[in-house]
């Protein structure tokens, strides 16, 4: 099940402090569970109302490609929640165009709207965060 | 310097489990301040009391929770990925019915706001793991 912005305003922070988070998908979407709980990190963090991007690199941007269906091997398809980060007001998702290109997929191939930046823009982007955390 | 560590793999299967246990032992022998470690992914069967390694080799979580007590540590296991994997306390224990808990001494559940807290908090967030 999808998790709703209501479960997680028990999680409310009230100390006023701003910082950049950066949360750095590397891992397809399946086969290791890093991505699925890394998004669970993404969720929760929305209520904190930080500073928040989300970056597709490496396999990573398999996780929002559209159509997926893990239906045969019994995991979630998680990929429609990353549908719902807008409504968590997290907005600011980038996709690596090097990482993109060379596993053949376009902004057409994703299910998310996304800024496509090189990897050169991504790591000045990296560079100006305060929190990066990376799965 | 105000630090917390996040550790995302589990212990004996990663060598991240140690090193995240050095870092911090290290970072208070030169006075850091440990504000909090978060273990998530595999790394919250780091808290399980349960672990019997043989005896010529480390013992993983009981350094941890003697390093919990020696400097008051706040060792925080995520609750979604410990309901996942198995590690109970006895809140959690007695909410989902189950025969018995495991947490080891010093480790608390609690939920992932308490990974973005830290890096709220701190000057720096250090993370172990692949």
């Amino acid at each position: 099940m999808e998790p709703s912005p209501e479960e997680y305003e028990g999680e409310e922070y009230a100390g006023g402090v701003v910082k950049k988070f950066m949360y750095v998908n590397r891992r397809a979407p399946h086969g290791t569970v890093y991505a699925q709980e890394a998004l669970e990190v993404v969720l929760i963090g929305a209520a904190f109302e930080q500073d928040v991007s989300v970056v597709f690199i490496d396999d990573g941007v398999y996780q929002i490609k559209k159509d997926q269906d893990p239906s045969a091997i019994g995991t979630k398809n998680f990929s429609k929640t990353f549908r719902a980060l807008e409504m968590y007001d997290v907005e600011k998702l980038y996709v690596e165009k090097e990482s993109m290109q060379a596993r053949g997929l376009t902004e057409d191939d994703l299910n998310v709207p996304v800024e496509v930046k090189t990897s050169e823009e991504i790591g000045r982007l990296m560079e100006e965060q305060d929190v990066v955390l990376s799965f | 310097m105000k630090l917390s560590v996040v550790l995302n793999e589990g212990p004996y299967q990663h060598q991240a489990a140690d090193t995240a246990y050095h870092f911090t032992r290290a970072a208070l022998a030169k006075g850091h301040e440990i504000y909090r470690v978060f273990f998530y992914h595999d790394g919250v069967n780091n808290g399980t009391r349960l672990t019997t390694p043989p005896q010529d080799d480390r013992n993983i979580v009981a350094r941890w929770s003697a390093l919990a007590e020696e400097h008051d540590l706040d060792l925080v296991v995520c609750v979604a990925a410990a309901q996942r994997r198995g590690i109970v306390d006895e809140s959690e224990q007695k909410r989902h019915g189950k025969d018995a808990n495991n947490i080891a001494p010093g480790f608390r559940i609690s939920g992932l706001g308490q990974l973005i807290e830290a890096g709220i908090e701190s000057d720096r967030l250090v993370v172990f793991g692949d």
